[in-house]
């Protein structure tokens, strides 16, 4: 089992370590709907360092991103500029998703864990013919620093010319300080910095933003964030067998002419007519939604819960379903029983604030 | 570590079982399965009247990492819900053995109790899931 450089220090914190993806790795420090409420309220801090950093070097890296990615890296104009995006088979399936941030010289990607080593065999079969160098960074650790007070507590706590770094970003830009990087991405709906440093000076940062009153917060946390934030985890909600089309990525493909891999296949899925969408769901009684719970409209089985939970934000059930056309009220079926759901827009919550809108029926 | 309270009897699925002055019986969950299930955000109960075999599912405790059910412990019939738990969830997990009770059932015969767990033996039993 790998685990991270702070393993002991989750320890210490009383975290209830859990295997995600062959890393020891803590769901939770006590309580995860507390953790939840200081991300949304105050301020957290999320070891993530068992996902991969890949950087991708070389005259033809761009073209390279170009042809491997369905979001369109050129979209970067300056170094420090992120985008995400897709990373597709030739079926228009979703390998994985990722975030792109342009260097200085090259690129740098930041995949999940537990797809660490097919995204990078695939990556390396698709760099046939293109001048490129792609260099993975275990040596770096990654930690994110969410909340509304993010940025004021890592006014205090960084250095000078750490400060001044992070001080010129916006968001979704990141930029090095040092051999630290720095870049205002994350995985929450709130203001956040996410910090990669090498693995020596990890312990060292988490210490320091602890002293400062930073709760540390685990995956448990970590995933009804993202659920309430509207975004998808990798293996739940999209898949090699479902492409960004039916998975709420629409906005993140960019038809542009350069031939990525997949785009052949979208483009044909967009022709066809009848595909599914990836959709919000508020459960009306309390409750609490899981992935694979059918959804009905009136007797007609229309799809399926992809990510469920209990949102601490809402107070309610709340997840996506991966749902076919539909007319009339939603029902998602427990243990037996329909219970009506209102289909919602994404995100749920967005900065603190609930801003999910009902959705109409088309047709 | 989780504390077991003396005095109830226990079922190997974590519920407890309070044999009450009037001979009924009130049930819960125990500190150790509130542990193991992390933030309650949910509790479905029975409802008053219905009868019950020992074994029978008659509720569901679903916490932020999953649902699980809920067993009767005897025969008997459901006399009361604790309608606490369905706008304070949190309760079972701040009060286990006390605020945070499930139901309770009228028994025909409270002999079958002495066949549940003892606190010492259900003690063991969570001392043993612990060393797994």
């Amino acid at each position: 089992m790998k685990e991270t450089s702070l393993a002991s220090h989750h320890r210490a914190a009383g975290g209830k370590m859990v295997d995600f993806s062959g890393w020891q790795m803590p769901l939770h420090y006590g309580s995860q709907i507390d953790e939840h409420h200081a991300v949304r309220q105050s301020v957290g801090m999320f070891d993530v360092s068992h996902m991969s950093v890949v950087d991708v070097k070389g005259s033809s890296a761009t073209d390279y991103l170009q042809k491997l990615l369905a979001n369109d890296v050129a979209r970067l104009k300056q170094p420090g500029r992120a985008l995400y995006s897709a990373m597709l088979n030739p079926a228009g399936g979703v390998k994985d998703d990722l975030i792109v941030y342009r260097l200085e010289l090259g690129y740098r990607l930041v995949v999940n864990c537990g797809t660490r080593d097919k995204d990078l065999a695939w990556m390396l079969a698709c760099s046939d013919g293109f001048e490129v160098e792609i260099i993975e960074r275990p040596d770096l650790a990654l930690i994110a620093v969410q909340g509304p007070e993010a940025l004021s507590i890592l006014e205090t706590t960084l250095a000078p010319a750490q400060q001044s770094v992070l001080g010129s970003l916006t968001s979704f830009e990141g930029a090095p300080a040092g051999d630290w990087f720095l870049a205002r991405t994350g995985y929450t709906g709130e203001l956040g910095v996410e910090i990669m440093l090498p693995n020596a000076a990890a312990e060292g940062l988490w210490t320091t933003l602890l002293a400062a009153g930073v709760r540390p917060i685990g995956l448990g946390a970590r995933d009804t964030l993202r659920l309430e934030a509207g975004m998808n985890l990798y293996g739940q909600d999209m898949d090699e067998g479902h492409s960004p089309l039916s998975s709420n990525l629409a906005w993140t493909v960019k038809h542009n002419g350069r031939n990525f891999i997949g785009e052949a296949a979208l483009l044909k899925m967009k022709a066809d007519k009848g595909s599914t969408a990836l959709v919000g769901l508020v459960m009306l009684d309390r409750g609490v939604l899981r992935a694979q719970y059918p959804v009905y409209a009136q007797e007609t089985l229309v799809g399926e819960i992809t990510s469920g939970a209990f949102s601490p934000t809402l107070q309610a059930g709340i997840g996506f379903a991966r749902v076919g056309a539909w007319q009339g009220p939603l029902f998602v079926e427990i243990r037996g029983k329909r219970q009506a759901v209102e289909p919602v827009s994404l995100p749920f919550v967005r900065k603190g604030q609930v801003v999910y809108q009902k959705l109409i029926p088309e047709g | 570590m989780a504390e077991v309270r003396e005095g109830l009897r226990y079922l190997s699925s974590h519920e407890w079982v309070r044999l009450e002055d009037d001979g009924t019986v009130t049930v819960g969950i125990s500190d150790h399965a509130q542990h193991a299930l992390g933030d309650v955000v949910f509790v479905e109960l029975p409802e008053v009247g219905q009868s019950v075999n020992p074994g029978d599912d008659v509720a569901v405790v679903e916490s932020v990492k999953a649902a699980s059910d809920i067993y009767a412990p005897l025969a008997g019939k459901v006399i009361a819900y604790n309608d606490q738990l369905e706008a304070t969830p949190e309760t079972v997990n701040e009060s286990p053995f006390d605020d945070g009770w499930f139901f309770k059932l009228e028994i025909a015969d409270s002999s079958g109790l002495d066949a549940l767990l003892s606190a010492e033996d259900y003690a063991s039993l969570c001392a043993s899931e612990a060393a797994d």
